[in-house]
């Protein structure tokens, strides 16, 4: 795209600022529209599984529903209790909600398809998700409430602890892809056993495919790791003192998470955006629909542990993330380079 | 031993819990679409009063005020008098909806059937004023509902 503009006349700074900028639009807008479906998506699964029927009136089948809850919020007084650092208050929603934006950029969504393709693409998003607990840990702060600080605690302690076990899920994929970079991720997924795409046929990766989705739901505050807005002891965790827009910018960063963490287990483990079986004809089907497909599958587990799993307490929660995540996660950093050593490079040094 | 470590290992108890809920996720729904469907009622559900007339438009009441007297919400309010042609008629009879519990001990100790509770229950208002109920709204309501009310008691006759 850069250089259709430059062959309008643009110089090369110009046109790569103007496509660059035109590409966020265009993962950006149709990202918010996917949050407000995948809200409403969210109800209606977990309603399902109640035997509810979940929102049906607002537009067809109630698919106009969340842009319902938008306007109303949008329409709300932004209140700012008078105790809370108002600086820091208003800034804590817009750092969640950019940091849950930012990740995009080096998501593939096939083959070449990409805002950035930089070959560090997995540290980024290491880097940005978290960079995502700061949102968390200043509105708690910021709120100067009790329950708020208490539950931006528990949400601080949750997000390290598995990122922990997270990244070293990650070295596992990074170690057999031989590279950060998300695309060459995906590409190196290709034909398991001449059939298969994707790294969770694997079977020494496929631990770590369920443990990453696990790990995915803690790192979000997913149920039934959701302990953080646990509302029997926390009112609504750290963001009770939020209304209006603030309020809709959590509720928006929260699901764009989840969606990015659907995104990366189906990009790491399953393949992204190459179809599930590496036959010739599934390849005429678009890379995307293929990665949107998985996503949407990766939201209704999602979904589905959420109506089905209750919450974990929280001594539960760090027994899990530190006695077996972790030292499961590490036992297999040492399986995976160990075979690697073995097999693809040589033999032991 | 062993058998537990597998089970916890292979998250067994999770894979039986969400095919659980996958199964639930397919079946039938056990909410109404309440505005849409109704449920069924019985013929001996109590909701909104109905002062209830005779075929020939005469109304039923006779102002012996056992309503009354057995309300224990006290909801009910009945000034008599006798009317031109000698007959004694309430020239008041009033419900507080509000106080009202619903009990339907009114429609027990009526002799002449006159004071029902119908079958409706949607009768929301939007001011607590429109709540206190007078004869002429009771009359009306019995007017309105005069074919369902004559049909639940009918119904519910043999019972009694």
């Amino acid at each position: 795209m850069t250089a259709f503009f430059q062959s309008l006349g643009l110089p090369f700074e110009g046109a790569w600022l103007l496509s660059t900028i035109i590409g966020i639009l265009v993962i950006a807008l149709p990202l918010m529209l996917a949050v407000a479906m995948i809200i409403y998506a969210d109800r209606k699964i977990w309603a399902a599984m109640a035997l509810r029927r979940g929102p049906n009136v607002v537009g067809p089948l109630g698919l106009l529903q969340s842009f319902a809850d938008g306007l109303k919020v949008f329409l709300q007084e932004t209140i700012v209790p008078s105790a809370a650092n108002k600086g820091l208050f208003l800034i804590a929603p817009i750092i969640t909600f950019t940091v849950a934006l930012m990740a995009w950029a080096v998501i593939p969504f096939d083959t070449g398809v990409v805002l950035a393709d930089i070959n560090v693409g997995l540290l980024y998003i290491l880097a940005i998700s978290s960079l995502g607990v700061y949102g968390v840990v200043i509105a708690g702060w910021a709120s100067n409430s009790k329950y708020p600080f208490f539950s931006a605690m528990r949400a601080s302690a949750q997000m390290i602890s598995y990122e922990v076990s997270i990244g070293f899920i990650l070295i596992c994929v990074v170690l057999w892809a031989g590279s950060f970079n998300l695309t060459t991720i995906v590409e190196s997924q290709k034909g398991y056993y001449g059939l298969l795409n994707g790294n969770g046929f694997n079977p020494l990766l496929f631990p770590m495919a369920i443990m990453f989705l696990i790990s995915a739901l803690a790192e979000t505050a997913r149920a039934p790791f959701d302990l953080t807005e646990a509302e029997s002891e926390l009112v609504a965790g750290y963001q009770t003192e939020y209304s209006s827009m603030a309020f809709a910018l959590y509720w928006l960063g929260e699901y764009a998470n989840v969606l990015l963490m659907c995104t990366l287990n189906a990009l790491l483990f399953w393949g992204g955006y190459l179809p599930p079986l590496d036959i010739p004809v599934l390849y005429c089907v678009p890379g995307i629909i293929w990665l949107f497909a998985k996503i949407l599958f990766f939201f209704f587990v999602f979904s589905w542990v959420k109506a089905t799993v209750p919450r974990y307490r929280y001594d539960q929660l760090m027994r899990l993330g530190w006695k077996i995540f972790l030292p499961t996660s590490l036992l297999f950093v040492f399986l995976v380079s160990g075979f690697l050593m073995l097999t693809r490079y040589g033999g032991a040094a | 031993m062993i058998a537990h470590y597998i089970k916890s290992f292979t998250l067994w108890e999770f894979v039986k819990a969400h095919w659980l809920t996958l199964k639930y996720f397919f079946k039938p729904k056990a909410t109404i679409n309440y505005p849409y469907e109704k449920n069924p009622i019985s013929p001996r559900f109590r909701g909104e009063h109905a002062l209830r007339r005779y075929p020939n438009g005469e109304e039923r009441c006779i102002a012996c005020k056992l309503c009354e007297a057995i309300c224990p919400a006290q909801a009910i309010t009945i000034e008599a008098q006798p009317r031109d042609d000698g007959s004694r008629r309430t020239t008041r009879y009033d419900i507080d909806m509000t106080k009202c519990i619903y009990c339907g001990f009114c429609q027990e100790a009526c002799p002449v059937d006159a004071i029902v509770e119908g079958p409706n229950f949607e009768f929301a208002t939007e001011t607590r004023e429109e709540l206190i109920y007078d004869k002429a709204k009771l009359l009306e309501n019995g007017d309105k509902w005069e074919r369902a009310i004559a049909a639940n008691l009918a119904a519910d006759a043999p019972y009694r």
